[in-house]
């Protein structure tokens, strides 16, 4: 279960955001202007903020910036109708952790939620070594291996399984998968990212009993242990 | 009056008149120090004659006594062009010379200074007024000597310049101003042009230009820089037009029928599965409507960006290396490929964000219209130095486009009736485009026979430290194995 602030006052988008968070099991509560959103914030402590860019009273750049100066870390989404690299740059430099253009799919909004949550705490340290499973990666030797077999994987295949490990058991989408492994801020029109993941499922889920790596239709992907 | 006025009031005229008096005080300062150094030349020349004559008459007396004094007086007097010669004796009382009268006291001033003065001279016809620089020189036994030279010639010579000097001073006013009115006309005359037109583009014309003499003077650079902003000024008008035009026509298609697939399953769908499945095709329409929106609106904020924002010195080589990484497996799972003939590390003035964006633009076209039936797509992305220009490309082997479609195709929602199956909206080659136009070049598009090569060129970056941080591509860490 995850605290979360939402920061927006379109109220119809407000409310449609914490239902669906809600019936997730995390509890959502709504500021509608910028003022009382940046009090409610530094009031009580929350897992995550979704902050609208535009909002009355204070803008939403100016609540992240004075949460950051007051020493609050709270992982903050923004959501913005500017969808452009530099906004997104803007947003990221202003304190964002991360950025979602309106309008957006709810499956993407709960991916990004989900994970800057589990981010670790600015300035800790990523764990080393991730493991799902039998599948183990080491991020020091920079290799793979699932139950006794090596699995040498490309620089490339090696940062999404990283990206995905990293947030096991919870779903990715593609932009999200593209925005971190590839640093690219598009919509592909094509099924490119499908095809580096079914690459990668080549190599570490073919020819084991169980699969690690599942898509999730109309979402994304995500690897997580075997449920039995 | 209204019309002088308005001519005195132009700054052509205020700049006339301050040339004007600026020249003519100059001219007159200098043909004043001309007249004054001339005017000292010559009594200098006065004072040593006289001198030589002093010392040579002094040698006489002393070698002859008065007589001999008297009669070198006298055949130096006779002479043409002579000097003036005055010698009296104790009481004052002239003994020999030219001269006929002077100021009496004059001979008293035997200090050896040199003056002027008004003297009679004795010539064939009587006595005639004259000036003369003299100086008077006192010998022993009383006797003075009185040598002089006549200014006559020396006067009517500075009159003659004086005469000249201010003929010249007039005529040199009169030239400048002639000058400067003739050449403030023309000015005027410009600027009135300039203005005349810029007033009927102002009333709507945007279409009209300055006119261009072709002389390269200012006045055409001042036009042909006017010329470029109203060429910018149209093709920004003209893109909100084309903006307004496109969101009218073709965001309106979709939105109706969306409108209609809704109308119809309020109307006719009977079970929850026919109602999910016009909520899911409705859901469909509106990704693709926000996606053009994304599109157009990205396309609008490019062609209406300055042309230096986020330009700077991009390693496009690797940019390129990362897009075709990004691709490659796609295209090598139909069996195609996806080759990079790049010269190694090109660094190119660009926005790296924006030339991703073109190059995976042009490389999802190709997937999508680059193919020919039965064959696998392969795919040519390169980048090579041409002078001080990178070219950048990407063929496919695909059909190609027409000659005749080559240009219509960059415009926005123009699809080829033969794409009109595959998904798109037409808008990815004028995003290309638009992003070619401001890095000042543009898409070329141009037969690979067979395929298509899209080209477009970006300014060399000049060469400096490697060291520097790849910070502005897309790819932060390049992890080439």
């Amino acid at each position: 279960m995850l605290r979360i602030l939402i920061i927006e006052d379109d109220a119809g988008a407000s409310a449609y955001m914490a239902k669906g968070l809600s019936e997730l099991g995390h509890v959502a509560d709504q500021a509608a202007d910028g003022e009382q959103g940046l009090e409610l914030a530094q009031s009580s402590s929350y897992d995550v903020l979704i902050v609208d860019r535009m909002l009355p009273k204070r803008d939403g750049l100016s609540v992240i910036e004075t949460l950051r100066q007051t020493g609050n870390h709270t992982p903050v989404l923004i959501l913005s109708a500017l969808g452009q690299v530099d906004d997104r740059v803007k947003g990221l430099k202003a304190g964002g952790d991360d950025y979602l253009p309106k309008p957006y799919a709810f499956t993407e909004l709960q991916a990004r939620v989900e994970a800057l949550a589990r981010r670790p705490k600015s300035g800790g340290d990523l764990e080393t070594t991730y493991k799902v499973g039998d599948l183990v990666l080491d991020r020091l030797a920079h290799s793979c291996r699932r139950g006794d077999t090596d699995i040498p994987l490309q620089p490339r295949e090696f940062k999404l399984l990283e990206y995905l490990m990293q947030h096991a058991g919870r779903v990715v989408t593609r932009t999200m998968l593209l925005e971190n492994v590839w640093e690219y801020h598009f919509d592909p029109q094509t099924n490119v990212i499908d095809v580096h993941i079914s690459r990668l499922r080549g190599k570490i889920d073919k020819g084991f009993a169980t699969q690690l790596l599942h898509t999730i239709r109309g979402a994304g992907y995500t690897i997580r242990e075997p449920s039995n | 009056m209204n019309r002088l006025t308005r001519v005195t009031r132009t700054t052509a005229f205020k700049l006339s008149a301050l040339y004007i008096s600026v020249f003519t005080l100059i001219s007159a300062f200098l043909l004043a120090y001309i007249y004054q150094n001339t005017n000292q030349l010559m009594s200098a020349q006065v004072t040593q004659t006289v001198d030589a004559e002093i010392s040579g008459l002094a040698d006489e007396y002393v070698r002859g006594g008065v007589r001999a004094l008297v009669e070198s007086i006298d055949r130096r007097a006779r002479r043409p062009d002579a000097s003036l010669y005055l010698l009296t004796d104790f009481a004052g009382n002239a003994i020999a010379g030219n001269i006929a009268r002077l100021p009496s006291i004059i001979l008293d001033e035997t200090d050896g200074g040199i003056r002027r003065v008004q003297y009679a001279r004795l010539e064939a016809d009587g006595e005639v007024e004259r000036q003369a620089l003299v100086r008077i020189f006192e010998l022993r036994g009383g006797f003075k000597l009185l040598v002089g030279r006549d200014l006559g010639d020396e006067q009517h010579f500075a009159e003659l310049l004086g005469g000249a000097m201010r003929l010249w001073l007039v005529v040199i006013v009169i030239m400048s101003a002639v000058t400067w009115l003739f050449v403030s006309r023309r000015v005027m005359k410009r600027i009135d042009g300039i203005a005349e037109t810029s007033r009927r583009i102002m009333h709507g014309d945007l279409s009209g230009r300055l006119p261009v003499a072709g002389n390269q003077d200012e006045f055409d650079r001042l036009a042909t820089n006017l010329n470029d902003m109203l060429e910018r000024i149209e093709l920004l008008m003209r893109g909100m037009k084309d903006v307004t035009d496109n969101i009218a026509h073709d965001l309106k298609t979709p939105l109706t029928r969306m409108r209609s697939q809704v109308e119809t399953a309020l109307s006719e769908g009977k079970t929850e599965a026919d109602l999910r499945a016009a909520l899911d095709t409705t859901l469909h329409e509106t990704d693709s409507l926000i996606r053009i929106f994304d599109a157009l609106l990205r396309i609008a904020r490019i062609e209406a960006m300055a042309p230096e924002s986020g330009m700077e010195p991009v390693n496009i080589s690797r940019l390129i290396e990362s897009v075709a990484e990004l691709y490659s497996p796609l295209l090598e799972d139909e069996g195609g490929a996806l080759t990079v003939d790049a010269d190694p590390d090109v660094r190119a003035i660009c926005n790296g964000d924006l030339v991703t964006q073109t190059l995976v633009n042009l490389v999802e076209n190709a997937l999508k219209y680059g193919r020919l039936e039965n064959e696998p797509l392969r795919l040519v992305m390169a980048c090579h130095v041409d002078g001080d220009r990178v070219c950048v490309s990407v063929t496919d082997n695909g059909p190609g486009i027409p000659k005749s479609q080559q240009d219509r195709v960059k415009a926005r929602f123009v699809r080829l009736d033969e794409s009109r199956s595959e998904p798109g909206y037409g808008l990815g080659l004028s995003l290309v485009n638009a992003v070619a136009r401001l890095h000042g070049g543009q898409l070329l598009l141009q037969d690979a026979g067979p395929g298509l090569t899209a080209q477009m060129d970006f300014k060399l970056a000049p060469v400096e430290e490697n060291n520097e941080a790849e910070d502005s591509g897309n790819e932060g860490e390049a992890e080439r194995s």
